[in-house]
């Protein structure tokens, strides 16, 4: 036997035997239809063959350039002490912490992943994480149908990240479409039979919105308003908890996971207590074990479909243990200073590049409202200077596919990649 | 010893991590934000150095225990060995480094590994039609289910209504149920231990969209009458689901596709060893029959003439993902299924062969409720007057994580027992020992296990009823 398998021919004979079978078929007597043959699979590779196909197929990629991509994913810095911290065995081979006496460090890891995403939404519970920024938006838009005891049916911005909206409709939740004004959404006018209103700020084109107005506009019709929030924007914008929002979600990749082509990442979800029973996913909490000792479990476990089945508020099971871990040290790592000169370098550098886009005579497209480091910039021909960054080995942004470019600055973006930016776009014309 | 939170262990203006310099003019938050949307309190977060926050957490995982510390055996879970190589492919920068939006033609190696990784799950399943897209095994079970609701409106059927579950099924089969807007209900098992077929008969009608079968079962069976079961679906227009949670006994043995099933998940964190993380992220990929493969989420990759390329099936049900899945998932079940290639099938034989040698010298001290051979994982029950949970903690004193317990539902006092694969006949015999010397145990003796772990047993019923969930 080979690979990670430890059995002798020796070993495989006397465990046969003992069972009191004579082969290993004879261990699948009992299987219909059985395969034919062999998988038609490439050849075994070795370690090293395996990734030596790695390396070759990720050259084939183009990274390690600067990236002015966002849209939901963002280039920013991951300090090293992350990678060291969730490539421990204990953390990255462990399962769900159902057994709390031996899984004190994830679940005591979670209660603090829990208090920064508290802390940094305002509110009184997070729970400990679900797949991604898109599926928690998803899953919020249900929570606040169960919550209201409406049928699903939200209100959406024009300005929400349209692959939100659409996981949203994926999980059978209707939506109607709140329109924008130079950027930012009017709030004004939302149907009464909806059962959430959202608001995403900074939204899709990177703007700052008004949290305060979505919550009062869901409250009107007696709804729950869901604010959808880049985390390191939250070491700089006042909380959604403090403005009247009711729940607040959104992708938790900007805090210490690698871009990785889309994932895994981690969303995050918190709201109010008086929510706690419609929130969705794992949720740890303090206790003592016998001796009076201070300890973590999952807690408020009725709610899961493993107890709860066809009753459960959701069917999630899984929670981003290992990435919601990243998160929790990359926030440990930078604590509230760090977060907010992360979001300041980022702040100050895209407006440094807007300006300098302006004077080449690029228009953005909303210039009356305050963006934060995410800006749709307007270009002629956006495939083209899409191209010509590429050649000059920049990440460009995304075309909007309405002559408009959405161009994100993270932390990492040097002030030599942002004149070259300029130049190379202004050069393409 | 118990650690303190890590805000605890901070005093203002500590920082952990140093960031580069202002290389452009610093801006005034105030000057290009409105007033009232400014914090006004910070976030109060830990204010630490980097030697206390790598100290904090390396302790905190000292008090967690995994597949490389300690043999766990968890039914239903496949904690198997988590190749580092795997690892290694997940950091590679060309991956590590690329932004979901990038164009494809920068992105060409990821949409090989990803069109490849479709490939080998296709040939695994017998299925024509992958999707990488579910970010875990429930969500891979509510796309397929939505899928199904979406061929039945596709086909004017506005009909079905019913999704039927074993009731050994996992939680998560009813919820997606729910979910997906179906009634469930429950179907009955039979002396063997698999779904009973003449119930189903019964069941089974014009209103009826699927059944979501697990096989293995959650009872280490094989359904035997899994063809039959197909049948009997398929006579009344519905389909066959398959949960893959326990492919790790099928792989190389058996495709689902040719058993009749229509559709199944297959969890890449099981089977396909991507770590479990202390419970997260999975992947939940998808395989399914040419009938369902339009409607699959969007996208998928197709290799075309200019190369690898995102695809929208035709009448996908939408994205279920906030871009590709989870691709590093994916990268290291591509790269493990590569180390192993054809051969892959002596994991599963090797799987089956250690649950029931775990089986046989079990018997006799604990009952086995389903005669037979079982399949990757087993169930036991203790002897009478010990309870499973107590069994489950005395194993922690002695260095095993606990088996599944009181898990499928329909046994009273289930251990649910997976060694996998990756385990020595040595650590089985051991495991053995102390199962036989537990069995021999007073309840007294076991109740007050464990004594050797971080904490003792703890107050669960405390956590809810005075609840804090942050600092």
């Amino acid at each position: 036997m080979a690979r990670f398998t430890p059995h002798t021919e020796e070993d495989i004979r006397e465990m046969l035997e003992a069972i009191g079978v004579d082969t290993l078929d004879d261990l699948f007597a009992d299987v219909s239809p059985k395969l034919e043959g062999e998988l038609d699979l490439p050849p075994v590779l070795s370690e090293y063959e395996a990734l030596s196909d790695v390396n070759k197929l990720a050259a084939e990629n183009t990274a390690g350039r600067p990236i002015f991509l966002g849209a939901g994913a963002y280039d920013r810095i991951v300090p090293s002490a992350v990678g060291a911290i969730i490539s421990r065995g204990e953390f990255l081979t462990s399962y769900t912490p159902y057994q709390p006496e031996i899984s004190q460090g994830v679940l005591q890891s979670i209660f603090e992943y829990q208090s920064v995403i508290s802390e940094l939404t305002g509110f009184e519970i997070s729970n400990a994480s679900v797949y991604d920024g898109a599926s928690a938006v998803a899953e919020a838009a249900l929570m606040t149908a169960r919550q209201t005891k409406r049928d699903p049916k939200v209100a959406v911005p024009a300005t929400l990240n349209p692959r939100y909206r659409e996981v949203i409709e994926t999980y059978l939740v209707e939506t109607v479409e709140m329109s924008h004004n130079g950027g930012t959404t009017d709030f004004s006018e939302v149907p009464e039979d909806i059962s959430g209103v959202f608001v995403q700020s900074p939204n899709y084109y990177g703007i700052v919105e008004e949290v305060a107005a979505a919550s009062e506009a869901a409250h009107a019709v007696g709804a729950l308003a869901v604010a959808v929030c880049d985390p390191i924007s939250l070491a700089v914008l006042e909380s959604p908890g403090s403005l009247g929002a009711d729940v607040a979600v959104g992708e938790a990749q900007p805090l210490g996971m690698p871009l990785l082509f889309g994932g895994p990442y981690a969303g995050y979800m918190a709201t109010r207590e008086e929510y706690i029973r419609q929130l969705p996913g794992r949720i740890t909490g303090e206790t003592v074990d016998q001796d009076g000792r201070l300890a973590y479990v999952l807690t408020l476990r009725a709610r899961e479909q493993d107890i709860r089945r066809a009753r459960a508020n959701s069917n999630i099971c899984t929670n981003q243990a290992l990435t919601a871990l990243a998160a929790t040290v990359y926030a440990a790592l930078m604590g509230p200073e760090g977060l907010r000169e992360v979001a300041e370098l980022s702040i100050s550098k895209a407006h440094y590049l807007a300006n300098k886009l302006q004077e080449a005579g690029f228009g953005l497209r909303y210039p009356e409202v305050p963006f934060l480091w995410e800006f749709a910039v307007e270009m002629p021909d956006v495939g083209r200077a899409n191209e010509a960054l590429l050649e000059n080995g920049i990440v460009g942004g995304l075309d909007l596919d309405d002559g408009a470019m959405l161009v994100a600055v993270t932390e990492k973006r040097t002030k030599e990649e942002l004149d070259a930016f300029v130049e190379v776009v202004r050069n393409a014309g | 010893m118990l650690d303190s939170l890590i805000r605890d262990k901070g005093r203002e203006g500590r920082r952990g991590y140093t960031l580069p310099r202002f290389d452009v003019e610093r801006v005034s938050l105030e000057k290009v934000l409105p007033k009232q949307a400014l914090r006004k309190e910070k976030p109060r977060l830990a204010e630490v150095d980097e030697p206390t926050v790598i100290r904090h957490y390396t302790n905190l995982s000292r008090r967690n225990w995994g597949i490389d510390t300690n043999f766990y055996p968890l039914g239903s879970c496949t904690m198997k060995h988590n190749p580092r190589a795997n690892e290694a492919a997940a950091v590679t920068p060309g991956f590590a480094g690329l932004h979901p939006l990038q164009p494809e033609k920068e992105a060409q190696g990821a949409l090989q590994v990803m069109h490849e990784a479709q490939g080998f799950l296709a040939e695994i399943s017998g299925f024509p039609a992958v999707s990488l897209q579910p970010m875990a095994g429930a969500q891979g079970e509510l796309t397929s289910i939505l899928m199904i609701k979406r061929y039945f409106e596709e086909a004017g059927d506005d009909g079905r209504t019913t999704v039927l579950v074993p009731e050994t099924a996992h939680g998560t089969n009813p919820a997606t149920a729910t979910m997906a807007g179906f009634g469930s209900q429950e179907i009955g098992t039979d002396e063997d231990g698999c779904v009973d077929v003449e119930e189903l008969r019964e069941k089974v009608n014009a209103s009826t969209a699927a059944l979501m079968i697990t096989n293995p079962n959650t009872c280490g069976v094989y359904e035997k009458n899994i063809e039959e079961i197909a049948g009997i679906l398929h006579e009344a227009g519905a389909f066959l689901y398959m949960d893959g949670a326990n492919m790790n006994a099928n792989v190389g043995r058996v495709r689902p596709a040719e058993a009749g099933v229509d559709i199944m998940h297959y969890n890449l964190h099981k089977t396909f060893s991507t770590p479990h993380g202390g419970g997260g992220p999975g992947s939940g990929a998808i395989a399914c029959s040419e009938t369902l493969a339009p409607f699959r989420p969007d996208p998928v990759v197709e290799k075309g003439e200019e190369g690898y390329r995102f695809v929208r099936p035709e009448k996908s049900i939408g994205r279920v993902s906030g871009f590709h899945g989870n691709f590093g998932q994916v990268l290291r079940a591509w790269n493990y299924i590569k180390m192993h290639g054809p051969e892959i099938r002596e994991n599963t034989d090797i799987a089956v062969l250690n649950a029931n040698y775990v089986r046989a010298q079990l018997r006799g001290t604990y009952r086995i409720p389903f005669d037979g051979l079982c399949k990757h994982e087993v169930i036991v029950q203790p002897p009478k007057g010990i309870r499973a949970l107590d069994v489950a903690k005395g194993l922690i004193d002695h260095g095993y994580h606990p088996p599944t317990v009181y898990f499928p539902l329909i046994v009273k006092e289930a251990m649910l027992i997976e060694p996998t694969e990756t385990e020595s006949k040595e650590t089985l015999d051991d495991f053995i020992g102390t199962m036989l010397e537990l069995a021999e145990s007073t309840p007294e003796e076991l109740q007050e296990a464990p004594v050797n772990a971080p904490t003792k047993r703890l107050d669960e019923a405390r956590a809810a009823r005075q609840l804090k969930a942050r600092w």
